[in-house]
């Protein structure tokens, strides 16, 4: 007997998917802004080479880019508590998210401020500009510019590998697509309903920060 | 009943699911590969439809996640009638996920042949198979090693997901050892380890031919 689709029963349950929608959404922003800021932080030591910083995070970024992101999160939240950290789901997969996106944006952050051109740290100079004013507006911002859709796009990748957080009970999308299709047996439908959500989710938020990006880092094309 | 796991029995037990670990990866890779070859054929044809497909199923692969591909993998072949196993859902569902990445990795690569090279091959009537096989590739497989390489690490890393649809690698051999110990600091320390050891030499290779090739160039 061929396979009757029924996704009735998945939409009856909108309001969980919704829910769990807008926690992802709520868990990304949370790892992006605070990752992001890690990301200036041992960008701007490893690019000046500001030790031991530049050394620690040199050991941080090749320990958290060659190891998964579940297996990150399994030791904050199953591994931690024998140091006496103990972290609700939430908290261990904001946690884990930060670390993660900030190991991979200092390298891209890295990467933007490396390519500073020497000359425009003279004019700064020559313009009388001290070190906050050099480093806000002739290193940062143009090294954020630079590198704006390689960090959208980590983002973009962090909010996708969120969907993991489900296993540590923290009741995102994907923790309401499991809970959805435990009640109903419908899995296919409800798992493929939920990936419509995060493509969808995926594409705004690309979008959005691609504008935000146009908006206040790169402005307006001169 | 009780078993008391020495350090060497946990270290013992995580090998042995290290090693299909490596497996998935290692297939994944190469099936991958090759799907994605023909995925980076289709993006490049001049048929318009072949395009829009290949692009269409790059967005689909690169704009989800890799947890899903591999519940609709896992969920949706039995109802083709296809009895799936999570070694099968996994290696399939990973190859998809390894095809549409590195199509659009090598589709970059291609795209960095100079657009002389395409006019020159055509105007000596090669086809466009003939200007990919002799012409394209060859120049763009220089180009495309050190990527590719690098995107091995995120296939060792992306098998750690298919524990959740139940696949006994190395991260569910993790999972099962701190539940039965209970000293999940040290298991997952350990897995962590395992994963370092093997995506660490992956990712110092593509760095060090990274910088041959811009040394070459």
């Amino acid at each position: 007997m061929a396979y009757q689709f029924d996704f009735a029963p998945v939409l009856a349950h909108t309001d969980l998917l919704l829910q769990g929608a807008a926690a992802t959404l709520g868990l990304t922003a949370a790892g992006a802004v605070l990752g992001i800021a890690l990301g200036v932080l041992g960008a701007i030591c490893r690019a000046w080479r500001i030790q031991p910083f530049s050394a620690a995070f040199g050991v941080y970024v090749e320990a958290i880019r060659n190891t998964p992101f579940l297996v990150q999160l399994f030791f904050i939240f199953f591994g931690l508590p024998a140091l006496g950290v103990k972290l609700s789901g939430w908290e261990a997969s904001i946690l884990a998210m930060v670390i993660n996106l900030g190991a991979y944006s200092t390298e891209i952050i890295r990467a933007g401020i490396e390519a500073t051109p020497h000359g425009q740290m003279e004019a700064a100079a020559s313009l009388a500009l001290n070190r906050a004013q050099t480093f806000v507006y002739v290193v940062l911002r143009p090294a954020l510019a630079r590198v704006w859709p390689a960090l959208v796009s980590q983002v973009i990748i962090v909010m996708l590998g969120s969907a993991v957080c489900s296993q540590i009970a923290a009741e995102e999308l994907t923790f309401a697509a499991n809970f959805i299709q435990s009640r109903n047996f419908r899995a296919f439908e409800t798992f493929f309903l939920a990936t419509a959500l995060y493509f969808a989710m995926a594409l705004l938020v690309r979008q959005l920060l691609m504008r935000l990006g146009q908006r206040f880092i790169v402005g307006r094309p001169r | 009943m009780f078993v008391q796991f020495t350090t060497w029995d946990i270290v013992r037990n995580l090998l042995e699911g290290g090693k299909w670990t490596l497996a998935l990866s290692l297939i994944a890779f190469v099936l991958g590969g090759t799907a994605g070859l023909l995925v980076l054929f289709l993006r490049m044809a001049r048929n318009r439809v072949a395009q829009a497909l290949a692009k269409g199923y790059i967005e689909l692969f690169q704009g989800t996640p890799l947890l899903m591909q591999l519940f609709i993998v896992f969920f949706g072949l039995p109802l083709a009638g296809i009895d799936v196993s999570p070694w099968l859902a996994a290696a399939l569902g990973l190859t998809l996920f390894t095809s549409a990445y590195l199509a659009e990795i090598w589709r970059g690569c291609v795209e960095s042949v100079p657009r002389g090279q395409w006019e020159a091959s055509a105007s000596l009537a090669l086809g466009f198979t003939q200007q990919m096989r002799h012409v394209i590739l060859p120049q763009a497989l220089r180009v495309a090693i050190a990527p590719t390489v690098g995107f091995s690490v995120q296939v060792v890393k992306g098998t750690a997901v298919t524990s959740i649809i139940g696949f006994t690698e190395l991260t569910k051999t993790g999972s099962m050892l701190a539940n039965a110990t209970f000293q999940p600091f040290l298991v997952f320390g350990l897995v962590a380890a395992g994963y370092f050891a093997l995506c660490y030499p992956l990712s110092l290779y593509a760095k060090s031919l990274e910088r041959k090739f811009h040394v070459a160039r």
